[in-house]
């Protein structure tokens, strides 16, 4: 209230002086217009995104921890509060124990089958060849097909009487062809080569980004120096890509711990278990949503959601801290040059 | 020998890091052979979901690995001459197109705040999106469908376009704020001095000179909603609200005889996100760059 009648005053002889000559406007005045101008554009041009953000992702999440005390079957508000009970079940459950061994599995799988492939492809492809741009098209375009193309397309060809054994016995290696899909002992092994082969191509975008931000002059000073191609990208380019590296650990990392959409797909909801391809999320849609039990669901999520997170901030103190104190060293020296 | 074609191979090395970028070379055979592998393998299962999409049941049961013999174009013109198909396509399209633009004008405005203004909460602006990367819809997915549900919004478009805008925007301020912090201070000043207020800065400026960030977003953004798959999941429960990997899903288990059918579908059904990344690839390499070093 106060504040409108302090302000209303200085806002007419600011307008007044503006009127009179903009040499002589009172700098107090133009100072609390500017300043009220510029909370306003702030609000406009901020507003939607944070009330988006807020209503659509902060908001459920919290949710999800609130429901999580409950057993509720999603009709009306839930009522039966049991307190920590959902989460003694899901840790005492053997599907969902298991689900979190699937994750685990994939997380280090991933990084150990992605991370040094996409390395060794983005130095090929960082070479001036003939058809670069058009390989790293194609090589991109597993990525960009949806999750559901991808496992359609790989379960009509690794069915028993499919085309991956059907090749196999015509190259005469029949004693070769299995069942990809429902044996329990090859089935996460397919999922991690169906995995590697949808996501190596982010990858490797993203190290050649990396690659690219490497001034050249540093590849000029080594070759003068008399230094080999292969000593070039272990002591140039393999220390500078350390951050690319890194955020893209990250991503695969948390990637790895919310998989959903391919196991689903593929497996779907009762032979992903038999199968020994179950993730964390799929027990949530399955045990939650699936089963009616929206309490028991959320609690589920909210584990998947502290396990990453506790992943998350872990990884972020130790290993990309130093890339973000890289970074703020590295933007004072550009504001330099 | 193997000596031999090393050291040929790293003096073209050089040789190239020498001459201009522009300037292709041949490089070693073996690198082509590596490159022709990788594509193979890449390409592969996409091939054989377009050509099995050209043959018979007959043909894919009598010999599943085989060539089309003849060729045949009834999979594809019934899928295309199928009502529900364009249904689904068209509701993607809208969707992705939405979200799409949702996503980079709230995102960019957000992004020319955090980057561009002086005030107590910026920091704390940018963490609360910063931290929105360590919530993924996973996570989220069943209170958003209780939310979508309260609100009226289950079995329309509106019902996941909003969300994906919303889950869309971390990733996307975080590409965009380095871009609009590196646009220089002088040229600001430069624009007010003739007269630009600072949303005319906005609009004249800074728009312009981020364009290679808005198209990464851009791009990210409408792959992610052409594809979407569990929010849909959630949220979508009629076949004619359906967007295309559902339409996909139910469709392959409809027709789970018809495998031919069911390569025809799959394969037109991604087109569209292939066509448009083509376009843009070179700027999504371009707009990473950025965000990987800032």
């Amino acid at each position: 209230m106060s504040d409108t009648v302090n302000v209303l005053p200085h806002r007419s002889s600011g307008s007044s002086s503006v009127r009179g000559g903009a040499a002589k406007a009172s700098p107090r005045g133009d100072r609390a217009r500017a300043q009220r101008r510029k909370r306003a554009e702030i609000a406009i041009l901020a507003g939607p995104a944070i009330i988006m953000f807020l209503a659509f992702v902060i908001f459920p999440v919290f949710m999800a921890a609130y429901y999580g005390f409950f057993r509720w079957k999603g009709f009306g508000p839930p009522k039966d509060f049991v307190g920590l009970q959902n989460y003694a079940v899901i840790f005492t459950d053997q599907n969902f124990l298991a689900a979190l061994q699937h994750n685990g599995f994939i997380l280090v799988m991933s990084l150990i089958m992605q991370g040094p492939a996409a390395i060794a492809f983005a130095l090929l492809l960082n070479q001036n060849i003939r058809g670069r741009s058009l390989i790293r098209v194609l090589i991109f375009v597993p990525y960009v097909i949806s999750e559901v193309i991808v496992g359609t397309g790989w379960s009509l060809m690794l069915q028993y009487q499919g085309a991956l054994n059907d090749l196999l016995i015509n190259m005469g290696l029949g004693w070769m062809a299995t069942d990809w899909i429902a044996d329990p002992n090859i089935a996460i092994w397919t999922l991690m080569v169906i995995i590697s082969w949808k996501y190596i191509g982010f990858a490797v975008i993203l190290m050649l980004a990396g690659m690219q931000g490497i001034p050249d002059e540093l590849y000029e000073a080594a070759a003068i120096d008399g230094a080999s191609y292969w000593q070039i990208q272990r002591w140039i380019t393999l220390p500078l890509l350390g951050p690319t590296i890194r955020v893209w650990a990250f991503l695969s990392i948390i990637g790895s711990l919310q998989l959903f959409d391919l196991v689903f797909i593929i497996w779907g909801q009762y032979v992903s278990s038999t199968a020994g391809t179950s993730t964390m999320a799929t027990y949530m849609v399955r045990e939650g949503r699936l089963a009616g039990n929206y309490g028991y669901g959320n609690a589920v999520a909210v584990v998947i959601f502290l396990i990453s997170l506790v992943i998350a901030l872990t990884y972020q103190r130790f290993v990309l801290r130093r890339d973000t104190e890289g970074a703020l060293t590295e933007k004072s020296g550009k504001a330099d040059a | 020998m193997s000596q031999v074609a090393l050291t040929a191979r790293s003096t073209t090395g050089r040789g190239r890091r020498r001459s201009s970028r522009s300037g292709a070379s041949w490089g070693s055979p073996t690198t082509y052979l590596i490159a022709t592998v990788l594509i193979a393998i890449c390409i592969a299962p996409v091939f054989y979901i377009i050509v099995g999409g050209f043959r018979t049941n007959s043909q894919i049961t009598v010999d599943p690995s085989g060539w089309p013999n003849p060729w045949v174009l009834n999979n594809y013109t019934d899928v295309l001459t199928s009502g529900l198909f364009w249904r689904q396509f068209s509701n993607s399209a809208i969707s992705a197109v939405a979200t799409t633009v949702g996503a980079v004008a709230l995102a960019l405005m957000a992004s020319f705040v955090i980057a561009r203004y002086e005030f107590k909460g910026r920091q704390a602006m940018y963490a609360l999106f910063a931290a929105g990367l360590m919530f993924p819809m996973t996570v989220a997915i069943t209170p958003l469908y209780l939310l979508i549900k309260n609100i009226g919004l289950t079995d329309s478009l509106v019902g996941i376009i909003l969300p994906q805008i919303a889950f869309a925007l971390p990733v996307s301020v975080i590409i965009l704020v380095p871009f609009i912090a590196a646009i220089p201070k002088e040229l600001e000043e430069a624009a007010s001095i003739d007269g630009a207020s600072r949303l005319g800065f906005f609009f004249r400026m800074v728009l312009p000179l981020s364009l290679p960030g808005v198209i990464t977003t851009g791009i990210l953004a409408f792959i992610g909603a052409w594809n979407s798959y569990m929010l849909p999941l959630f949220i979508l429960n009629r076949s004619d609200m359906y967007t295309l990997p559902l339409g996909v899903q139910a469709f392959s288990s409809e027709h789970s005889v018809d495998t031919a059918a069911v390569l025809a579908f799959t394969s037109l059904s991604m087109i569209p996100a292939l066509l448009f990344f083509s376009i843009f690839e070179r700027r999504i390499v371009g707009g990473l760059t950025g965000a990987v070093k800032g």
